[in-house]
């Protein structure tokens, strides 16, 4: 593994074990997960909760606000026990707090999205296969993307006083291709024909995700600036 | 050579400038402290000095290094402490100091961080989270994470704010043991007596500027401050 990369799971790791050890903000994210997947099961009539298109919707908006959550953290934490400066004052390259502080954030999206996805499979009674498979891999990229603008997001908001409130005004604008693209695919996956209507959806989310990491290296070391 | 020059330095935070034009020159192994109000930019200084803040104007050479324009040869030549201990109350004071460790690529971080803690008589803490630490062991473990890396210059932002007499006494005895001829050392401190008993040369900064920089040898505690005072104009 280069430096940097070595590095940058340094940085990602000692987020994960602070996040560990504080609990509180990974128990928020997954319980606000399973009460989207539940408020929704219970104001769906059983036709409606039927269909992929709402069972898409539900999976969606189940994802999304824990992993805003996720990626709120990223340098909120850092913030909040004023150790931001400390790890700046480091000799390593800008990119690799990015890059660190992505992953991390894209781990915790990506662990709450596992367990919404398990608690969203047994109360909407879906499949087990290969297109739970690849709804899997699915989450897996859009945890990815959300991480890349979000983690980008975080870093420009992180001295702003209603940061919260800010990053998702900036990143839910960023996530629209992203999200089409992601809902795109779950109907597809959760519907009759699971693989007919993915056309070019995942190579989209691909794209997505290569051009926002791209643009996150590129100019984070600005942002910190 | 010297450990540090600063050069006509001017920074603004987008309004009036907080250094209007800072000259100073440190010799290499000397401590300097600076006094000032606050607001005078004391803090800012060292800031820029760490590669956190980049100057409007002026130049900065630490060890020789272009402070502004090789900022990651220059934060391997710095270590820093503040008054806050830029530790993660969620880890044990031996993460803390082995995470640090990894990001300045010492060799062997765990064997470091352990030399360091027994180093600064740490060793029993060791494995508690630094959330359940006094304000004291804080500081304590603050300056193990600075001195890390054995840096070369070791800039010191008030790190007495907030200590009891015995933190403060301790720390105090620390920045003496620190004193080894080699390493350069710029603090800045409220604390008029604790800076001058510390230094070789005190500095004063008011007004955007060094106001006064001399030696502290043959200065004691009464002139000091009426110097101080006599300087800042109150």
């Amino acid at each position: 593994m280069s430096t940097a990369l070595r590095q940058a799971w340094t940085i990602a790791r000692k987020d994960l074990r602070c996040e560990l050890r504080a609990a509180s903000g990974i128990i928020t994210m997954v319980l606000l997960g399973f009460l989207v997947v539940l408020v929704f099961s219970f104001s769906l009539d059983p036709g409606t909760r039927d269909s992929a298109l709402a069972r898409s919707g539900v999976l969606w908006a189940a994802f999304l606000f824990p992993g805003l959550i996720a990626v709120g953290r990223s340098f909120e934490g850092e913030k909040e026990v004023q150790c931001l400066e400390g790890l700046l004052l480091c000799p390593v390259e800008r990119t690799v707090i990015y890059l660190g502080k992505l992953i991390s954030s894209a781990i915790l999206a990506l662990a709450s999205g596992f367990l919404v996805l398990i608690f969203f499979t047994v109360l909407y009674n879906v499949g087990i296969g290969l297109p739970w498979l690849a709804l899997l891999g699915v989450i897996v990229l859009v945890a990815l993307g959300l991480s890349a603008v979000g983690t980008l997001s975080a870093a420009i908001t992180v001295s702003v006083r209603a940061r919260g409130a800010l990053l998702t005004i900036i990143v839910l604008p960023l996530l629209v291709p992203l999200l089409i693209a992601a809902a795109r695919c779950s109907v597809s996956l959760l519907g009759q024909d699971p693989w007919g209507g993915l056309s070019f959806w995942p190579i989209m989310m691909v794209a997505f995700d290569v051009i926002f990491l791209a643009v996150g290296v590129a100019i984070f070391d600005f942002v910190v600036e | 050579m010297p450990g540090i020059e600063i050069t006509g330095l001017r920074f603004s935070f987008g309004g009036p400038a907080v250094l209007k034009g800072v000259d100073l020159r440190v010799d290499q192994g000397s401590l300097v402290t600076i006094f000032g109000p606050n607001g005078t930019g004391k803090t800012t200084l060292l800031k820029i000095l760490a590669g956190l803040l980049r100057p409007s104007k002026g130049t900065v050479f630490i060890a020789g290094v272009d402070a502004t324009r090789a900022p990651n040869s220059l934060r391997r030549l710095i270590g820093m402490i503040s008054h806050q201990p830029y530790l993660y109350p969620q880890l044990t004071g031996r993460e803390n100091l082995e995470f640090y460790a990894r990001l300045y690529g010492l060799k062997d971080p765990r064997a470091k961080a352990g030399r360091m803690l027994e180093e600064l008589k740490m060793t029993a803490a060791a494995e508690s989270e630094v959330g359940t630490y006094s304000r004291g062991m804080q500081q304590r473990l603050a300056v193990a994470r600075a001195l890390l890396h054995d840096p070369r210059v070791l800039l010191l932002d008030e790190p007495f704010t907030g200590l009891d007499p015995q933190g403060r006494e301790q720390l105090s005895g620390l920045l003496h043991g620190l004193r080894d001829g080699e390493r350069t050392v710029i603090m800045t401190t409220h604390d008029l007596d604790e800076g001058l008993d510390l230094s070789d040369r005190v500095a004063i900064l008011a007004r955007g500027k060094v106001a006064l920089d001399l030696p502290a040898a043959g200065l004691d505690h009464a002139a000091f401050r009426a110097l101080y005072r006599e300087t800042l104009g109150t």
